[in-house]
């Protein structure tokens, strides 16, 4: 089961990859920023900094779903017991970490002119915090222990714990009463944004996931390598 | 016309420092990894080419290390 998943048959596709990924990110990037500074509209109560929208809600979107993925990859190892997709949850977790953080301080300087304040323990926000603290917890898991077995262990205990908090950021703005504003965007009801809004807003989340495409990319292969040296010891 | 898109009536330093932290993020992790890969690229044929002609030989019948070979010589291009 999963032979299609083997390291020596994913690096073929992986090291090849990052050099076209690249081009497609800096190309989508590019026409996601000229819209989301320029082209777009300002909003009629925020004005123009309802721009940072555009880089603060698919940081959000983007690190909440790398997380889920991780706890699952981490479910997956369990239960398959398939070394690689730990491997593949390792390579995604810089990424998710840096998107968290992105959605952190934007949000945090969106919040200054909005709310009048920096910062505020706020459901949304303080639990946004608490699953940057998973992520870290997560890759210092990686760095701190050295058997195989422990650390996959360890990381998917992690991760697994770590994603209780998804839904509880997602529901938070409905559970709670929030300074945070409710989503506008919505799969299964309807979006209240404007499509002159809502079209920069998928262009840079298109962008912002080639980009932890591409780094999940490049740490895979790192992490390959790794494994391929210490497999020429052993020759 | 410039001063407005720089100033965006008074909220151009939250809009534009936002997104400089944002490019810079991305600079930074890139560059983080992109030195990560190229050492291990750079260690993997310093390894290789201590081996010996029989050990060689071995090594290159995986796809895997003639494609990082490959790579480490693609990149010095």
């Amino acid at each position: 089961m999963f032979k299609f998943l083997e390291p020596n048959k994913i690096f073929l596709i992986t090291s090849k990859a990052p050099k076209y990924v690249f081009f497609i990110f800096i190309i989508v990037l590019s026409i996601g920023l000229v819209e989301a500074l320029f082209l777009s509209p300002e909003d009629y109560i925020q004005s123009h900094s309802v721009r940072i929208m555009y880089v603060h809600v698919p940081s959000a979107w983007i690190s909440l779903g790398i997380f889920s993925l991780i706890a699952l990859l981490s479910v997956g190892s369990f239960i398959f017991k398939n070394k690689n997709f730990s491997l593949i949850a390792k390579s995604l977790a810089p990424s998710g970490f840096i998107f968290n953080v992105i959605a952190l301080v934007t949000g945090s300087i969106w919040g200054k002119p909005t709310w009048g304040t920096w910062w505020a323990w706020d459901a949304r926000i303080t639990s946004m915090l608490i699953l940057a603290l998973f992520y870290s917890m997560y890759i210092l898991a990686w760095r701190i222990y050295d058997k195989k077995e422990q650390v996959i262990k360890i990381t998917s205990i992690i991760a697994i714990v770590g994603v209780i908090n998804v839904p509880i950021i997602k529901f938070s703005v409905d559970w709670w009463s929030t300074l945070h504003q409710n989503s506008s965007v919505n799969i299964l009801s309807e979006t209240s944004i404007h499509p002159s809004m809502l079209v920069p807003l998928l262009i840079m989340t298109a962008a912002f996931s080639l980009f932890s495409l591409l780094i999940f990319l490049m740490k895979y292969n790192t992490e390959l390598i790794k494994i391929k040296n210490k497999g020429l010891d052993r020759l | 016309m410039i001063n407005e898109i720089i100033l965006m009536k008074g909220y151009g330093l939250y809009v534009w420092s936002a997104f400089s932290f944002t490019l810079i993020s991305f600079a930074t992790l890139y560059t983080l990894i992109k030195i990560n890969l190229v050492k291990e690229q750079n260690k993997f044929s310093a390894k290789f080419g201590l081996l010996d002609e029989a050990k060689i030989k071995v090594a290159k019948t995986q796809s895997t290390n003639r494609e990082i070979l490959a790579n480490r010589i693609s990149s010095e291009i």
